[in-house]
């Protein structure tokens, strides 16, 4: 089986490695970059005494939970509703330019967005026109900026599921609970959102899985500062194993964000299963 | 539907056209209060872009979004060099267009007995893939480098080609299935019959059958390794080896200084291939098609 050889060599073995690796003090060079030896916790024990940890880590999940969770998911599913109601040529013209964003590779996308937030860039210019002073948003408000800039790349996604799940939803049901006397809000919160409840569980753990893992826009907009005050898990997981080469050390930060994302994929696979109808 | 998954066997409803949503979804006349909400959200969404054409296209270009005093294409001109642009566009095409043929081919292999023998294995199999499909592979990497340093396998074109494979195999996996699920079973017992062996009848029979699925997943495939920026950044470091994703920073000065008018036109020239991919996508398969390869469960 090619595919299980595969994800062995190259998805597995690094995986089951990096717990291996998180208990040596392996390093990019020097003596301990040949022979790494292992020193059980010590990673570990560095990592929850660094008061950088449980800063980068509060970071992640606010990150994950505004610009994932409350930002694309809402916004996405507000988008898909709305284009049920609007005229047809506003919904497919407005549907192609969220898409863009999204199409765009990564990397561009970062410097898109590092343009629109930079100090003489466009958001300022446009807050400028109507007379509100400029704002250093990547230096002031990183946090902010790069949370804006998520949702701006990663709603299409969340747009697209919704898209598909609403055109499931037969016509039918929600007619009958308006004529039932349901208005168009009882009739999504009720009706609606409980018909297409696996669509939104299974969006909200790709989304969640993919912010978590989000670097390059990050390092791209603001490489983790203004004194690391934007300083997400995988940020955090490079700087120290490639700009100070401590291998070992970057290593056990991976292994939490693994943990991380093995506990939010856990957590969706049982609402998945358990919620059947 | 394809939501209906839930029950142990998997649902073998073929996958739907486009079309048959929009139809059906539309009542009563369109609201114009919705249209204008929509129209200003289009509108962020599209601001930032704008920069990026307009800056293309000045010769003076700053982080600035302001129409050209002159629309010239000199930014585009300068850029087409070997060095600049041919060269890690086809790094790029290597990477993308290898770890796509990879994965697909190795996916079929494995949706294959998924799709078709139902044991109590299927199941959590397929659960394993879904959790593999998301982990961060931001977390994978540090490990990752380390592998290739003991393998000796850094700066290899090779390698870094089939990393990206893995990694996109088990979405690609549960993809390949879904659409596998929807060629029914009896055109590969005729062949059976015939004396075909399963391997025979997979290749001749359901591939063929389901060729625009597979179209899917490796443009799927395809695009996902183009845009990839942090696997090549971190395991390829020379000139010649670069894919356009990581030679962009060339385009960063030495001394602070940033060609933004050819950043941006670069960054045209090397978001068009997969801009292209995905409109083909969308209109050739229909993207609720795609989608329900992707989500089914």
């Amino acid at each position: 089986m090619p595919a299980l050889i595969l994800i062995g060599i190259f998805l597995a073995g690094p995986i089951l490695w990096s717990f291996y690796g998180s208990f040596t003090n392996a390093a990019l060079t020097g003596a301990n970059a040949k022979n790494p030896e292992w020193i059980g916790f010590e990673n570990y024990v560095n990592l929850f005494t660094d008061p950088l940890f449980p800063q980068s880590l509060l970071l992640t999940v606010i990150f994950v939970l505004v610009s994932a969770v409350i930002g694309q998911n809402f916004l996405g599913l507000g988008l898909a509703l709305l284009m049920r109601r609007a005229h047809r040529v506003v919904a497919a013209v407005v549907g192609v330019c969220v898409v863009a964003a999204w199409v765009l590779p990564e990397i561009v996308a970062a410097f898109v967005a590092y343009a629109f937030f930079f100090r003489d860039g466009t958001l300022n210019q446009l807050t400028g026109l109507v007379g509100l002073p400029g704002v250093d948003w990547l230096f002031e408000h990183p946090m902010l900026a790069i949370i804006l800039a998520n949702i701006w790349r990663g709603t299409a996604f969340s747009m697209m599921v919704y898209q598909a799940a609403l055109g499931d939803v037969p016509r039918e049901v929600t007619e009958a609970a308006e004529i039932d006397g349901a208005g168009s809000a009882q009739s999504l919160v009720f009706v609606t959102l409980p018909m297409i409840r696996r669509s939104i569980a299974t969006n909200l753990m790709l989304i969640t899985l993919q912010t978590l893992a989000v670097f390059t826009l990050i390092y791209v907009m603001t490489a983790g500062g203004p004194t690391n005050r934007s300083t997400t898990l995988p940020i955090m997981a490079y700087e120290e194993a490639f700009r100070y080469s401590d291998i070992g050390y970057g290593t056990a930060i991976a292994v939490v964000l693994l943990i991380i994302g093995a506990a939010f994929s856990l957590a969706y696979i049982r609402l998945l299963r358990e919620r059947k109808p | 539907m394809s939501l209906s998954g839930t029950t142990t066997a998997p649902s073998s409803a073929a996958p739907r056209s486009g079309s048959s949503h929009r139809g059906a979804s539309r009542r009563g006349a369109p609201s114009w209060s919705a249209s204008a909400v929509l129209a200003v959200i289009g509108l962020c969404f599209v601001v930032p872009l704008s920069w990026l054409v307009l800056a293309s296209l000045d010769a003076e270009a700053t982080y600035e979004t302001a129409l050209p005093s002159s629309f010239s294409l000199a930014n585009f001109t300068a850029i087409l060099t070997p060095e600049q642009t041919f060269i890690p566009l086809l790094n790029s095409l290597i990477l993308s267009g290898g770890s796509a043929l990879v994965t697909v081919f190795a996916a079929v292999l494995a949706a294959y007995p998924l799709s078709r023998f139902h044991t109590r294995f299927n199941r959590p199999f397929l659960y394993t893939v879904l959790f593999g499909t998301c982990l961060p592979i931001t977390a994978i990497m540090v490990p990752v480098y380390s592998l290739f340093v003991q393998l000796n396998l850094l700066d290899s074109l090779a390698a870094t080609t089939f990393f990206l494979a893995a990694t996109s195999l088990p979405m690609a996996i549960w993809m390949t299935k879904n659409f596998m699920d929807s060629v029914p079973v009896s055109l590969e017992e005729a062949a059976w019959v015939d004396g075909a062996s399963s391997m025979k009848a997979l290749w001749h029979i359901v591939v063929p059958l389901m060729r625009p699925g597979l179209g899917v997943v490796f443009i799927f495939v395809f695009i996902q390794a183009w845009g990839n920026f942090f696997v090549p950044f971190i395991l390829l470091f020379s000139l010649e080896n670069q894919p356009a994703a990581v030679s962009i920073f060339r385009f960063f000065g030495q001394f602070g200084t940033v060609a933004y008018g050819q950043l941006a036109a670069f960054s045209i020239l090397y978001a068009l291939p997969v801009i292209i991919l995905y409109i083909l996508v969308s209109r050739v398969f229909g993207g609720s098609f795609a989608m329900s390869g992707a989500l089914k469960g």
